[in-house]
């Protein structure tokens, strides 16, 4: 029996016990004004360590929905839980503490101009009231880490479209986040970064990190096989469920190799890198494809598997 | 100079550029406002110093003066027997044609106006003696004599210095409002401005308290620097009024100089300012902030 279908048959396992859930929808619908409902009835659960796309064509409420989530937005009626706690009875000063277990991946990025790529990395962690030296520690390991050590300083428009993603994605896990979003993080770059990006999720995911991708590349999708939901006309026409038993042994596999020493977890790293070198050969385009207008030579500073370095 | 870092670009706002001047502006009323009210204060209070626990005893003049002398010897007499008394003085002819030159120029001086004899008198401290009794008891002993104890005409002055005084506090309050209209207008104008950033820092687990200290560290820094400014241009102003005061006549400006107290209330103005500034970008910024997610 294939992988996918396997894990196919839990998926009502995975619904059905959604006190557990790091999400949950409840007949969630959405209007902006007084305009008509972007989303409707959506109801769905997310167990801590899943990995998930979210797919729909445009218009179909994808970044509505991660909004909701990321509580950019409050929704118009129905039940959201966040960590366990309802969003519509918890006290507005709570809501931060919320927001910083929550990494967000702008569509647009969304950086402060203003600001150096290191400030930028670090807003997570100064919001948070980190001392400067663990600032200045953490955020340099992980620029390093996304292959932008000499980017510091710079500023995000003079950086090309690649390395303001890669700023984006420090900043949304540099305070190590339980959740992270991503609204088409591989809508600006081609194949081969799209890959590499998408198998830097897949690290953070082994670590225990819940994850959802918005994403209209369905080719990406089958590729991959992470489970999915779906959106269309502002209503969830798929549920999740494919591959969350497979992401909740991946999870405390993690946590069991973080727990070993020496060796192992060596081991375990080798093992790592052997996998991404094969994920990253078997990308079918990523040899051929043509580098996006974005992106520069440095992209290739960008190794996914340092990830676990880092973290 | 210190550079505090911020996560918002509010000093590249074209707004928080004109913000000092208009604080420079605000302190330099409110210091002249303030230092009005502070010459007022001790204008009044040396007035009044000056006045209680006096008294003006007057011989009315009549046709003969020898008589006119008899009185005053009689009136003197009875000054040196009263125990409230403390001191007393008779003014000479030529201190009296002195007051009044002012007045009537040199018709002062002139040997057919008839000038009464004033003696100035000092009571003793809680002596109680009013100008009521004073004058009862000389009236007994002495025709045509008064007794003035520069209440009326002094109530009159205080009274108008303490409107002087509350208009120069009413300018004061219009001069805060002012300020912190202003504040609330910049502010609202940067946080429209930079709503995109703080969504971000929002998004980013920031709470908005964290926002709000960016804008009042910035409105503190804005204010401190345009009251300095306005300082160091009331100050010289200040000046220039006072050598004009001290040009003229200390009969009618007292000589007020200002002690170091006075001086430090008025450097502790751009202080002032400044946080009112700082506190106003605070609320302005939270209170709005409340309205977002």
């Amino acid at each position: 029996m294939p992988a996918n279908e396997m894990r196919g048959t839990r998926k009502d396992d995975v619904n059905s016990d959604p006190e557990d859930a790091i999400v949950r929808f409840e007949n969630v619908g959405l209007r902006y004004g007084l305009g008509p409902e972007v989303l409707q009835d959506v109801s769905f659960s997310l167990v801590p360590g899943s990995f998930h796309f979210l797919l729909g064509e445009s218009g179909a409420g994808k970044s509505s929905l991660l909004k909701l989530i990321y509580l950019a937005l409050r929704p118009s009626r129905g039940l959201i839980s966040l960590f366990g706690k309802d969003i519509a009875t918890t006290a507005r000063d709570h809501l931060p503490a919320l927001r910083r277990r929550v990494g967000v991946v702008f569509q647009e990025y969304r950086l402060l101009n203003h600001l150096s790529a290191f400030d930028n990395v670090a807003l997570p962690l100064r919001v948070a009231g980190a001392r400067r030296a663990e600032v200045e520690k953490h955020v340099t390991e992980l620029l390093a880490w996304v292959g932008l050590k000499d980017h510091m300083k710079a500023r995000p428009p003079t950086l090309s479209g690649g390395q303001q993603q890669r700023v984006a994605i420090a900043r949304a896990v540099i305070s190590r986040p339980k959740l992270l979003l991503a609204d088409e993080p591989t809508g600006n770059v081609d194949d081969a970064m799209a890959y590499r990006l998408i198998h830097l999720f897949e690290e953070l995911n082994k670590l225990g990190t819940t994850i959802v991708i918005a994403t209209h590349n369905q080719h990406l999708v089958d590729r991959l096989g992470h489970g999915s939901l779906k959106l269309a006309d502002g209503h969830l026409v798929q549920q999740p469920g494919r591959n969350e038993l497979m992401a909740r042994e991946a999870a405390s596999e993690a946590a069991a190799a973080k727990k070993e020493t020496g060796q192992s977890e060596a081991k375990t790293r080798a093992s790592r890198r052997k996998s991404a070198e094969s994920a990253s050969d078997s990308a079918p385009d990523s040899r051929t494809a043509k580098p996006a207008a974005n992106t520069k030579d440095d992209d290739d500073d960008f190794d996914p598997t340092r990830l676990e370095n880092y973290l | 100079m210190i550079r505090l870092r911020s996560d918002l670009p509010l000093d590249r706002d074209q707004l928080s550029r004109f913000l000092p001047w208009l604080i420079a502006f605000m302190v330099f009323l409110s210091v002249l406002a303030v230092a009005g009210m502070l010459v007022l204060n001790a204008t009044a209070s040396k007035w009044d110093r000056g006045v209680r626990g006096t008294m003006t005893v007057q011989v009315i003049p009549s046709a003969d003066a020898a008589t006119d002398e008899a009185r005053l010897n009689a009136v003197l007499t009875i000054l040196a027997t009263s125990p409230e008394i403390e001191r007393y003085d008779a003014l000479d002819d030529s201190r009296l044609v002195q007051l009044l030159e002012p007045w009537i120029g040199s018709a002062a001086g002139a040997d057919d106006l008839p000038l009464p004899r004033l003696i100035d008198v000092e009571m003793k401290a809680a002596s109680g003696l009013t100008a009521a009794a004073l004058s009862e008891r000389l009236a007994d002993k002495v025709t045509g004599v008064t007794v003035d104890d520069h209440r009326v005409w002094l109530d009159h002055l205080v009274h108008l210095i303490e409107t002087f005084e509350v208009l120069a506090l009413v300018v004061l309050v219009f001069i805060v409002l002012a300020t912190i209209g202003t504040i609330v207008f910049t502010t609202r104008t940067g946080l429209a401005i930079h709503r995109e950033a703080i969504e971000v820092l929002h998004l980013i687990g920031a709470h908005d308290s964290y926002i709000a200290r960016q804008f009042a560290r910035r409105a503190l820094g804005l204010g401190l620097g345009g009251g300095i400014a306005g300082l160091f241009l009331a100050v010289p102003t200040l000046w220039v009024l006072a050598r004009l005061a001290d040009s003229l006549d200390d009969r009618l400006v007292p000589d007020i100089g200002f002690g170091p107290a006075h001086w430090a209330l008025l450097a502790a103005l751009p202080v002032g300012v400044a946080l009112v500034a700082m506190v106003t970008a605070k609320v302005t910024v939270m209170r709005t902030l409340e309205r977002m997610l």
